[in-house]
């Protein structure tokens, strides 16, 4: 459980720092009146849209440090094989961080108002998207025709359980880019789509960060990296 | 004092804050059932988790009936007894409690007390309840399904939960109900996300941290809570669910069948499933009771005519079991076999939660103390569960321990402790948090004697039904067991206890029918209750109208001038300032 328990330390700082600006220590019993005197304590002007993301993309993190967990909790018992991780691996990666970086180029776009950049943006993000979706579904058959199947091992379960979680994330996201990639075409007014696109990039950047841990671990990275720590801390 | 009203300063325009956009509705569809209100919807969750919750407290019956009367019940055979055992504790704790807690009290309250027009997000908030109505039905289809539903208890350990020898386990039972709760989590994710956002962003001017109702807070670190741990039951789910569907071995070690059938799995890891499901549970605990707290403390406040005492250390303990229940999950696995350093770390985190726990008792205590205490039926209700919490803290204080937990694991001590503190305590808080809201939900009050002849039934009777169970437990009779038999360490004692125990249980089933009957009787025919019948400062009391209309309040959000507990100031000529009182403290109030 010690990738669950790093992450939520992490989310547990986040908190932290909030509340430390919360005025937690103050005595509100004695302050009644406007609260002009401490504007910081309000309600943030940030859109409640990102704030919102910006929660589920904690759940959606934890989601993955639990899967995480449980694959090193796993990976200790006997039968435990690991699998040469199919090639195009790679590919697929490359075609996640073309998407993100797509998208970056969309925010800008809209923000600068340029809605032809805005268009190809969008589009590029959307279709590398569709590119790595189709690169994992060829990986799985790879994996399967090598004989791979998803109860051969622990090992192989894990390979499909997460992929396809991560999979699943991003299809769901894909419904929204699709949404604003319609809506780009619709209409030549960039402004209305700059929360948008934003929301769609700051998703996008956090499931190729998930996706790169993903990444490590399957490769066995991670599990050399832990070793190394040990090592170092005995 | 420090008084920073300024001198003639005029209510501040609610036009500073970003109005969130309101959905309106059209037709009878849009307002009643596909309604994207948090008010609706709230009432939509609370109608959905009281309609499976009696499906839950009827099995209850019926276990009890066996465990009384087991020649009488000799149909209920030892599978259909975990079915109902397994139904019973899952239905009580997630689809009731949880459901009851945060997608009822949370979508009604939040944006009421915050001072918000609704939900931030109401569409999602809308599909949150249909999922979570999806979820129920497929858990109430397994009952339909061949083989039933599942026995696997409400753990739902493997290997036994996905073997044969437990009903469900190789039919559909233990899918559906894995199922069931993937499509729980998911809507729950939905509301939950809305809760917490629009504690954040939906807040009206004024309305700082440190002025949120305690009850907003218990809801909102709760749901907070809840978005971080139900991920860890979905990933159980979704493993154990590979390993039944496609003979995966997450969990599932080596097995063979009845002697004779080996199943496809090898060398899976039950202790990895606990982890998950611990992961989960122990902060389940405290999701059902942070806004159980929170709602005792409003109804103590408001009933006694008193603020609360020590809110800044209400808040800080709230915040700290918050933190801290994510750090003590291992100490229901004491008897799975762990390093012993490892026990002692959770024993430890697990007595420390003690602390703030009893500072919250003691400042409830304290708020009452020489309070003007009105026994509405509120406060008997919290009143009430002051004392069975306290109780129940007691009893689980010994199970915290691991030495004293080991021989009490597996008996019914552990069944009426937890039921002490899980099952009683969180009811009588949902009870009179009912008796409190329902003048704002309806416009009318509950009646009286029916209330009051349903309070002293429940509360005598779970002391009646859960008190001689310790002593159960404590002789050594095991739970989980449907009948005992004529076991030598077992006094005839117990089974007279065990018969009077499943007649309060039938008692107290039967008050709950005069509450349902109550909920709708007043409706029509209760007495009006006008705006505010209890004289409360928070601001879902000063709404434009009861019950609020759609939008909540009038053309402007309320401001708020001031913390919610101002009761009985020295000077005011009311024993109430509402929230969005702008008078200094010494005239608040006056007309
Ligand atoms: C009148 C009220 C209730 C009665 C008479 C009752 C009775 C029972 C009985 C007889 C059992 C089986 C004990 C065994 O054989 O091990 C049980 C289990 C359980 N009950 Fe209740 N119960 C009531 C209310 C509640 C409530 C409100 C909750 C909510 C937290 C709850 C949660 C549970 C849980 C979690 C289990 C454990 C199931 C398992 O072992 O898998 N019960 N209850
Ligand atoms: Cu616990």
């Amino acid at each position: 459980m010690s990738a669950i328990v790093i992450f939520l330390a992490l989310i547990a700082a986040v908190v932290g720092w909030w509340l430390s600006h919360q005025r937690l220590m103050s005595k509100p019993w004695l302050e009644a009146g406007p609260v002009t005197a401490f504007p910081e304590t309000e309600a943030s002007l940030m859109h409640p849209a990102k704030i919102g993301l910006g929660v589920f993309l904690a759940v959606v993190g934890t989601l993955f440090a639990l899967l995480i967990s449980a694959y090193f909790m796993r990976m200790v018992y006997a039968d435990w094989q690991p699998a040469p991780v199919p090639k195009i691996l790679w590919l697929n990666t490359a075609m996640l961080v073309l998407a993100s970086i797509a998208l970056q180029g969309a925010v800008s776009a809209a923000h600068k108002g340029q809605p032809d950049n805005l268009r190809l943006a969008l589009l590029i993000g959307a279709l590398a998207s569709v590119a790595f979706l189709g690169g994992q579904l060829l990986a799985w058959r790879d994996f399967a025709a090598e004989g791979y199947f998803a109860t051969e091992n622990p090992a192989t379960s894990f390979f499909y359980l997460l992929t396809a979680m991560h999979g699943l994330h991003i299809i769901g996201g894909l419904v929204a880019l699709g949404r604003v990639n319609f809506r780009a075409w619709q209409s030549a007014r960039s402004e209305t789509l700059v929360l948008p696109t934003e929301l769609c990039a700051m998703y996008w950047h956090v499931l190729l960060v998930v996706w790169v841990v993903l990444f490590c671990v399957l490769m066995g990275w991670a599990a050399d990296l832990i070793d190394i720590c040990r090592g170092l801390l005995t | 004092m420090v008084d920073l009203t300024p001198h003639g300063a005029g209510p501040i325009s609610a036009a500073e804050v970003a109005e969130v956009e309101l959905y309106h509705p059209h037709g009878w569809w849009t307002k009643y059932v596909f309604s994207q209100d948090a008010k609706v919807i709230a009432i939509q969750y609370a109608g959905t988790a009281t309609a499976i919750g009696l499906v839950a407290l009827v099995l209850s019956w019926l276990m009890r009936l066996k465990l009384g009367f087991p020649d009488t019940f000799a149909s209920i055979t030892p599978d259909t007894y975990y079915q109902f055992m397994t139904m019973h504790g899952m239905i009580m704790v997630i689809y009731l409690l949880t459901a009851l807690f945060l997608g009822g009290f949370g979508n009604y309250l939040i944006p009421l007390m915050v001072g918000a027009r609704d939900m931030v997000f109401p569409y999602v908030n809308m599909l949150s309840f249909w999922i979570y109505l999806l979820a129920v039905l497929v858990l109430a289809g397994s009952f339909f399904a061949p083989g039933g539903p599942t026995g696997a208890g409400w753990t739902l350990y493997p290997p036994q939960a996905i073997t044969s020898g437990t009903p469900g386990g190789q039919d559909w039972g233990i899918i559906l109900m894995l199922v069931s709760l993937i499509l729980f989590i998911v809507g729950f994710t939905m509301g939950g996300l809305n809760y917490v956002v629009t504690v954040l962003q939906g807040r009206t001017r004024g309305m700082t941290l440190m002025r949120l109702p305690l009850t907003v807070w218990g809801i909102f670190t709760a749901t907070v809570m809840a978005l971080l741990a139900f991920p860890a039951l979905f990933v159980a789910c979704v493993m154990m669910l590979f390993d039944r569907v496609i003979g995966s071995s997450f969990f599932m070690p080596a097995i063979v069948e009845m002697g004779t059938n080996p199943l496809p799995h090898d060398g899976g890891s039950p202790i990895m499933f606990q982890h998950l499901f611990w992961f989960f549970g122990h902060p389940e605990v405290y999701i059902v009771a942070l806004p159980a707290f929170g709602i005792v403390s409003d109804l103590i406040s408001t009933h006694a005519r008193k603020n609360i005492f020590g809110y800044r250390m209400m808040v800080w303990a709230i915040i700290g079991i918050g933190a801290l229940s994510f750090v003590v999950w291992a100490h229901h696995m004491y008897v799975s076999g762990m390093h012993p350093y490892f026990g002692f770390f959770f024993a430890t985190t697990t007595l420390i939660i003690a602390i703030p726990t009893a500072i919250k008792v003691y400042n409830w205590v304290l708020t009452l103390w020489r309070g003007d205490i009105h026994l509405t039926i509120p406060m008997l209700f919290a009143l009430a569960f002051i004392v069975t919490f306290v109780n129940g803290g007691l009893t689980g204080l010994f199970l915290g321990n691991v030495v004293v937990d080991v021989p009490l694991a597996q008996t019914m001590f552990v069944v009426a402790h937890f039921h002490m503190v899980m099952g009683v305590a969180p009811i009588l808080v949902v009870f009179g948090a009912i008796y409190h809201w329902y003048p704002k939900v309806t416009g009318r009050m509950l009646n009286e004697a029916m209330g009051r002849f349903h309070f002293w039934v429940t509360f005598l009777g779970a002391y009646l039904i859960f008190f001689p169970m310790h002593y159960v437990g404590l002789v050594g009779v095991p739970r989980r067991y449907p009948e005992i038999g004529d076991t030598a360490f077992v006094p005839p004692s117990v089974h007279t206890l065990n018969e009077f125990i499943t007649i309060a249980a039938l008692v107290v089933g039967f008050a709950q029918m005069v509450f349902l009957f109550n909920l709708l009787w007043s409706i029509r025919h209760g007495r009006p209750a006008g705006d505010n019948p209890w004289r409360a400062t928070t601001l879902e009391w000063q709404t434009a109208g009861t019950p609020p209309p759609h939008g909540n309040f009038g053309k402007e959000l309320p401001v708020v001038y001031r913390w919610a507990y101002d009761y009985s100031v020295p000077g005011a000529s009311e024993d109430f300032i509402p929230q969005n009182d702008p008078r200094p403290r010494t005239q608040g109030g006056s007309a």
